[in-house]
């Protein structure tokens, strides 16, 4: 299992556009995902619902957390999409 | 009758009214007499099929429209919800109920956290609808198309509505929910649809009334007499002759030229600029080419974005910022370490300076992409703060073989200290927006704050003043490259006090165009006057209304 905490980069956080974008790349990564923020409950970040109803915003710090095959790489890709604004 | 909304652009238009239709009534809670096994099934079967279709729907829209189709598409077949419909399938429920609770969980989780979630809560409902009208066999609720233009009233439109809405007929549109960041508007803004939104007493409004919608004040005239209809019919036809007027240079009812420019993001939107008669860029933001890397591009690969873009404007010039990181648009290779104030932070220069070979990079590509076309390249440094730093962007740019340079003014200090900046730049350009925030100390992300960030406070419009002076008294040239710059009227006050070029987004040229052309320069200084002598933005904004509306055009 891999983690990471990273930042929100998208101006308006994570809502329609970039939740869609984040939560497609989640579940097309093959893997098993979680999104949780800071000591709050984690949601299968393959579920839009379930990233939406998080409420992340802008500079929110968020947990990742992958299970599976090529872990790492998955990690480092969602991570990636996170810290980009999408927004601009 | 008058109903206040938030009006969205600058259009007025006249018609009738056609209602959306009532939502679907809610599924009854009766036991289903078929197993969940079955529900299950008919409940995927329908999930499925509205995911398509909002999918399809996507493809044929294109553009922003596709982006939140396919955002509905996937809620319609999360997993969290499939979960959620299963469980409520257990306990003996229909399908239709099962999903209509579903939806309506997540729906009152969106509203429950406000804001920009619960604009989101009418994407939601769609879906919601959608499927319990797949599962009925009835037609989906959407948009009314009937055989003549309208004016569209409604709750709130979804992205599925208003994506394969019949433009040509809709003359207008009215929304009782819906803030200036829903679908709704967003839309309106893209299309150029006249709109009022989060009008609460819409709901009065019925089928074949004729009414006025002034988006220009935020009014929709529900019951117009004879007078209001002319001159609502005379104020849409100016706006008509305006957009078909030729387009010519900007210019002030004297002669006095203003050139207008375009906001700028990437090259694509070069050619519409120019159709819409932009006189060159006032901003060529040059993020798009670093952000979603992890590293910055190359000197090869910035150059070659630079020329596509210069290309489209020679013989014109080209104001490109240097990259601006930072704040609202971190970078992972240059803003690594976490800060209370990103705002205050190391952004703009300061970040460039602290990443010098990033900068010396940039410029150089940009020198190249110079040397090889035709514009008129002058490049401008975003947030500096001081006479030191102004120094030391100009003469790296001056020795990277730039030969115009300047700083963006966005920070107080810059603007007081304008005379000893500009005997140093080659010009400035004042960004509204960051000066406002910086001069009113509130951040322009907050919502909570956002009342403070309007940039007809006589404050700010004082430092823009300050610039002015500094300019005209050196001979240097002072742009305005904000939101400021699209508001018509601001655009007078602006030039009143030293502006002398302006630079927006492409659409609101027209709008600035017609509305320098009514006064003169010794005009637009009385309203400058009137601006700076308000108590606040409210008061000044009513001022030079006022002001203007005394003031006739020389003969």
């Amino acid at each position: 299992m891999a983690e990471r905490t990273v930042r929100i980069g998208s101006a308006h956080g994570l809502h329609a556009r970039p939740a869609k974008l984040f939560t497609q790349a989640a579940a097309g990564s093959g893997a098993s995902v979680t999104i949780s923020k800071a000591g709050g409950k984690a949601v299968n970040a393959a579920s839009i619902l379930g990233v939406i109803s998080l409420g992340i915003n802008h500079g929110d710090e968020v947990t990742l957390a992958v299970d599976g095959d090529n872990a790492d790489v998955v990690l480092e890709e969602l991570s990636e999409l996170l810290l980009t604004d999408h927004d601009e | 009758m008058e109903l206040h909304g938030i009006g969205i652009g600058q259009g007025v238009a006249i018609g009738p009214v056609v209602r959306m239709s009532d939502p679907l009534p809610e599924p009854p809670e009766a036991r289903s007499g078929l197993t969940p096994e079955q529900e299950g099934e008919r409940a995927r079967v329908a999930l499925a099929a509205v995911a398509a279709d909002l999918t399809a729907r996507g493809a044929r829209a294109g553009g922003s429209a596709q982006d939140v189709l396919e955002a509905q598409a996937m809620m319609a077949e999360d997993p969290t919800l499939v979960d959620d419909v299963t469980v409520r399938l257990a306990d003996g429920k229909t399908a239709e109920r099962a999903t209509f609770e579903a939806f309506a969980a997540f729906r009152d989780l969106l509203v429950e956290m406000g804001g920009y979630m619960a604009e989101r809560a009418a994407d939601l409902d769609d879906v919601s609808q959608r499927v319990v009208a797949e599962l009925g066999g009835l037609p989906a609720p959407g948009v009314p198309d009937p055989d003549h233009p309208f004016i569209l009233v409604a709750r709130d439109l979804a992205p599925a509505d208003t994506a394969l809405l019949d433009l040509d007929k809709v003359l207008g549109l009215i929304t009782s929910d819906g803030g200036p960041t829903s679908h709704t508007a967003i839309l309106a803004r893209e299309k150029s649809i006249v709109a009022i939104v989060g009008v609460t007493d819409a709901a009065g409004l019925s089928d074949g009334d004729t009414v006025i919608l002034d988006a220009a004040n935020s009014l929709v005239n529900s019951d117009p007499d004879a007078g209001a209809l002319t001159a609502a019919e005379a104020r849409i036809a100016e706006r008509a002759a305006r957009a078909d007027a030729p387009i010519g240079p900007g210019a002030l009812a004297d002669g006095t030229a203003v050139p207008l420019l375009a906001n700028l993001g990437n090259a694509d939107g070069a050619a519409r600029a120019v159709e819409l008669g932009a006189e060159g860029v006032g901003l060529f933001r040059t993020e798009f080419l670093f952000l979603g890397s992890s590293s910055a591009p190359t000197v090869m690969q910035q150059q070659e974005q630079y020329t596509r873009m210069l290309r489209e404007f020679a013989g014109k010039k080209v104001v490109v910022r240097a990259l601006d990181a930072g704040a609202d648009k971190p970078l992972a290779f240059l803003n690594d370490a976490d800060e209370e104030n990103p705002a205050l932070g190391l952004r703009g220069l300061r970040a460039l300076r602290a990443n010098e070979d990033l900068l010396r990079e940039q410029l150089t590509a940009l020198a190249n992409a110079d040397a090889t076309t035709d514009a008129e390249v002058w490049v401008m440094a975003p947030m500096v703060a001081t006479v030191e730093e102004t120094e030391y962007f100009v003469s790296l740019a001056h020795e990277l073989g730039l030969k115009t340079a300047g700083v963006m003014v966005e920070v107080p200090s810059l603007a007081l200290l304008a005379d000893r900046v500009l005997a140093h730049a080659d010009f400035a350009s004042i960004g509204t927006n960051d000066l406002t925030q910086y001069t009113l100390a509130a951040d322009r992300m907050l919502g909570s704050v956002a009342g403070f960030q309007d940039p007809w406070h006589p404050a700010v419009l004082k430092l823009v003043g300050e610039v002015g002076a500094a300019g005209a008294a050196l001979g240097k040239p002072v742009g305005i490259c904000g939101e400021a710059a699209a508001d018509p009227l601001l655009a007078v006050v602006l030039v009143g006090l030293g502006a002398t070029s302006l630079s927006m987004s492409a659409s609101a040229l027209a709008d600035v165009r017609a509305s320098l052309s009514r006064f003169t320069l010794e005009q637009a200084r009385l309203l400058a006057q009137a601006a700076l002598a308000a108590d606040g933005a409210a008061s000044a904004r009513t001022a030079v209304t006022d002001a203007a509306a005394n003031l006739t055009v020389p003969a």
